[in-house]
C-alpha cells in the first residue's frame, strides 16, 4: 500500500501537468467567443466550424511537409555523425556529446535570431558563398522555407544524435563482418545489418524531429514567409492577435490529432519492411 | 602449389607493434589446418588477414594461385565462424542460413532446398522457423556453421568457435566438426588455444607465438618432436631441463651424464640445451633393477588422479613430472628414492 503511495507520483504529475491542462484545452475550444475575456462560458461549436478555411487546411499541409523535411534531414546527418562519434576514442565521444548537449540549452529564440543574422545580406553566409562562386551578388536568404529548415534541424539534431547513440554505440561490429564474409558489400551489409538493428530508435527519432517541428514557433515565425506560416504560428496569431481563444484552442486540438496521426503513421510504414 | 591457400611473408604492424611477423605457410586443399598459440600471438589476426578483414603490411595471399591481397572480404568467397558466432538475432534460424544464398539471387525454391539440406547436415531439421535466442548454446554453434557453409565456401574460416561451450560439449562438437569437415572435403582453417582441440581435429597444426610461427606440421609431430622449447612447453605436459652436450651422443644433466638419441649437427660439445622429455615417457625404476642410464631422485609429490597418477620427482633441485597407469606405481609414496630413467627415443635435445 505504501509503495503504491510511492509509485504513484508519476500518475500524479502526469494528471496535473498534462491531463488538465488538455481539459481545459478542450473546454475552451468548446466555448463562445467574448472580445474582452477571450472565451466566456457556454458551449458552442464555432470555434471548430473556423477549421474548414481553406488557409488553415494550407497551413496543416505546410506543418506536415515541415515535419517531414526536418525529420528526414535530421535523420539523414544525425544518423552518419552519431555513427562516426561512437567510432571516436571515448574521451572524444563525451566531448561531443557534452557540445551536443550544450547547444540544447540555448533558446530556440536566441537559435532563430542568430540564423536570420547569419542568413542576412550584409554580414551573413552569402558573403561566403559570393567568396566561393555560388552565389553571383550577396543576398538576403530570409525569409525562405531552406532557413526554416536549417534552423530547425540544428534545434533537432541534438536529439537526434541523442537518441540514436545508444544502439549505434553498441552495434555489434561482428555482425556486421558476419555479412562481409557472407558475400554481402558494404552498402549491402549496411541495408540488411545495420538497418534492422536501428530501425527502432531511427524511427523514434524521426517521429521526435517531426513532433518537435510541428510544436515549433519562433524559428517559421522568424524566418518563414507569411504565406508558409505552418499551424503553431496561426495558432498563436488567433490567440494572441486575434484574441479568439476558442479558435487557436481548436486549432490547438486539430494539429494534435494531425500529428499523432502523423507519428502512428510513420510507425506503420517503417513496421513494414523488414528482412534482406 | 596448385590449388589451396598459399601466405607469402605476411607481415601486420598496429602503430609500432608488429602482431603477425613474417608468417609463409600454405594450406593445400581439403585439408583441416589449425593455429595454435596463447591468446595475443597474432593467430586471429593472421586468419582475419586470410579472410580479408584486414589488410596485411606487407607480404601476398595466394588462392589457387591467384593474389588474392586486396579482393574485398564479399568477392573472396571465404566464409567465416566468429567467436562471439555474429548470427543475426532478427532473422529466424533459417532466414540467418539462407542470407549468403539471397545475396547470390538464389531463388525461394532452391533457397529453402539448399537449407533443409544443411538443417540436416547439422541434424537440426526442425530449427528452421525458430529464433536465435530459442536456441542453446551448441544449436547456435551448430546453426553458425551451416550458415557459413550455405554458400559452399573456397575455404572455410573458424575462429575459436568452441570456446563458449562446456567441456564436454565441446569434446563433443570438435568430432563433429572434424567429420563435417571430412564429409565435405572442404579447405579449413580453425584458430584455438586449446592444444587438445587442435591435436583432435588437424591435419596440420601451426604454432605461433609473438606474432611468428614457431612449428608446422602435423599433430604428431609437433608433440613428440617439438621444434623449441617454446613449442614444447605450450603442447602438452613437458619436462624441460637443463643440460650441456658433452659428446655426440651424451648430456651432462646435473652431475650425471645421460645417454641420449642423435645430437643435432649444429650443436658442438659444451652447448648449454634443453631436453625435453613428456611425463608419460618417463621412467622409474624401483629396487635397484636396470640401473644404466639412470637419473636418481626423491619424490616430492604424489597425486592419484584415478585413471592415473602423477609424480614429480626431485631431481637435484629440478622437478620432473611424470605420468603412468596405477597399477605399476603402486604404494609409491613421498620421500621415496628412486631411479628415474629418460628413454633414448623420447628425448628431443632443443637449442636454447
Amino acid at each position: 500500500m505504501r509503495l503504491g503511495l510511492l509509485l504513484s507520483w508519476p500518475t500524479v504529475s502526469l494528471l496535473v501537468l498534462v491531463t488538465i491542462p488538455f481539459i481545459l484545452l478542450l473546454r475552451i475550444s468548446i466555448a463562445p467567443h467574448d472580445q474582452s475575456g477571450m472565451w466566456s462560458p457556454g458551449v458552442t461549436l464555432r470555434a471548430y466550424g473556423t477549421l474548414a478555411e481553406p488557409e488553415l487546411l494550407g497551413a496543416l499541409l505546410d506543418s506536415v511537409e515541415l515535419a517531414l523535411a526536418v525529420a528526414a534531414l535530421s535523420l539523414g546527418l544525425g544518423f552518419p555523425l552519431t555513427y562516426l562519434i561512437t567510432r571516436m576514442r571515448r574521451r572524444i565521444q563525451v566531448v561531443w556529446l557534452i557540445f551536443l548537449l550544450t547547444t540544447l540549452s540555448l533558446s530556440d529564440v536566441l537559435i532563430a535570431f542568430s540564423w536570420q543574422v547569419m542568413l542576412s545580406k550584409r554580414i551573413g553566409l552569402s558573403k561566403i558563398f559570393v567568396a566561393l562562386g555560388l552565389m553571383d551578388e550577396a543576398a538576403s536568404l530570409t525569409p525562405s522555407s531552406g532557413a526554416v529548415i536549417a534552423c530547425l534541424v540544428y534545434l533537432v539534431l541534438p536529439f537526434t544524435v541523442l537518441t540514436l547513440f545508444p544502439v549505434l554505440s553498441r552495434l555489434n561490429n561482428d555482425l556486421i563482418e558476419a555479412a562481409r564474409t557472407l558475400g554481402a558489400s558494404p552498402v549491402r551489409a549496411f541495408v540488411t545489418v545495420v538497418v534492422p538493428l536501428t530501425k527502432r530508435p531511427a524511427v523514434i527519432a524521426f517521429v521526435m524531429a517531426m513532433v518537435l517541428t510541428v510544436g515549433a514557433y519562433v524559428p517559421p515565425l522568424v524566418l518563414g514567409r507569411p504565406q508558409h506560416w505552418p499551424m503553431a504560428v496561426l495558432i498563436g496569431s488567433a490567440a494572441l492577435a486575434g484574441h479568439d481563444l476558442p479558435r487557436a484552442s481548436a486549432m490547438s486540438i486539430f494539429l494534435l490529432a494531425a500529428t499523432l496521426l502523423l507519428a502512428l503513421l510513420t510507425a506503420r510504414v517503417a513496421r513494414g519492411r523488414v528482412r534482406p | 602449389m596448385k590449388f589451396g591457400l598459399e601466405i607469402q611473408g605476411v607481415s601486420k604492424v598496429y602503430g609500432n607493434q608488429t602482431v603477425v611477423k613474417d608468417v609463409s605457410l600454405t594450406v593445400p586443399r581439403g585439408q583441416f589446418v589449425c593455429f595454435l598459440g596463447p591468446s595475443g600471438c597474432g593467430k586471429t589476426t593472421l586468419m582475419r588477414m586470410i579472410a580479408g578483414l584486414e589488410t596485411p603490411s606487407a607480404g601476398r595471399i595466394l588462392m589457387n594461385e591467384k593474389d588474392i591481397t586486396k579482393t574485398p572480404v564479399h568477392s573472396r568467397n571465404f566464409a567465416m565462424v566468429f567467436q562471439a558466432l555474429a548470427l543475426f538475432p532478427f532473422l529466424s534460424v533459417e532466414d540467418n542460413i539462407a542470407y549468403s544464398l539471397k545475396l547470390r539471387n538464389i531463388g525461394p525454391a532452391d533457397r529453402r532446398a539448399r537449407v533443409r539440406e544443411l538443417l540436416e547436415l547439422i541434424k537440426l531439421p526442425d530449427i528452421g522457423p525458430r529464433s536465435i535466442d530459442q536456441l542453446s548454446g551448441g544449436q547456435r554453434q551448430r546453426v553458425a556453421i551451416a550458415r557459413a557453409l550455405a554458400q559452399e565456401p573456397m575455404l572455410f574460416l573458424l575462429d575459436e568457435p568452441l570456446s563458449a561451450l562446456d567441456a564436454k560439449l565441446r569434446d563433443h562438437m570438435q568430432v563433429e566438426l572434424r567429420q563435417l569437415q571430412q564429409k565435405l572435403q572442404v579447405t579449413t582453417i580453425l584458430v584455438t588455444h586449446d592444444q587438445r582441440e587442435a591435436m583432435t581435429i588437424a591435419d596440420t597444426i601451426v604454432v605461433m607465438a609473438d606474432g611468428v610461427v614457431q612449428q608446422i606440421g602435423p599433430p604428431t609431430e609437433i608433440y613428440r618432436k617439438p621444434a623449441n622449447r617454446f613449442v614444447a612447453a605450450f603442447i602438452g605436459q613437458s619436462n624441460l631441463l637443463d643440460a650441456v652436450v658433452v659428446d655426440r651422443r651424451h648430456v651432462r644433466l646435473g652431475n650425471s651424464v645421460t645417454e641420449t638419441g642423435a645430437m643435432p649437427a649444429h650443436l658442438r660439445d659444451g652447448d648449454a640445451v634443453t631436453i625435453s622429455v613428456r611425463p608419460e615417457n618417463v621412467r622409474i625404476v624401483r629396487n635397484g633393477e636396470d640401473t644404466a642410464n639412470a637419473l636418481y631422485g626423491r619424490v616430492g609429490f604424489v597425486r592419484d588422479v584415478g585413471d592415473h597418477i602423477e609424480l614429480r620427482i626431485d631431481y637435484q633441485g629440478r622437478e620432473l613430472i611424470c605420468i603412468a597407469a596405477p597399477a605399476e606405481w603402486a604404494g609409491i609414496a613421498v620421500d621415496e628414492q628412486v631411479a628415474v630413467h629418460l628413454p633414448i627415443d623420447a628425448c628431443t635435445i632443443l637449442a636454447n
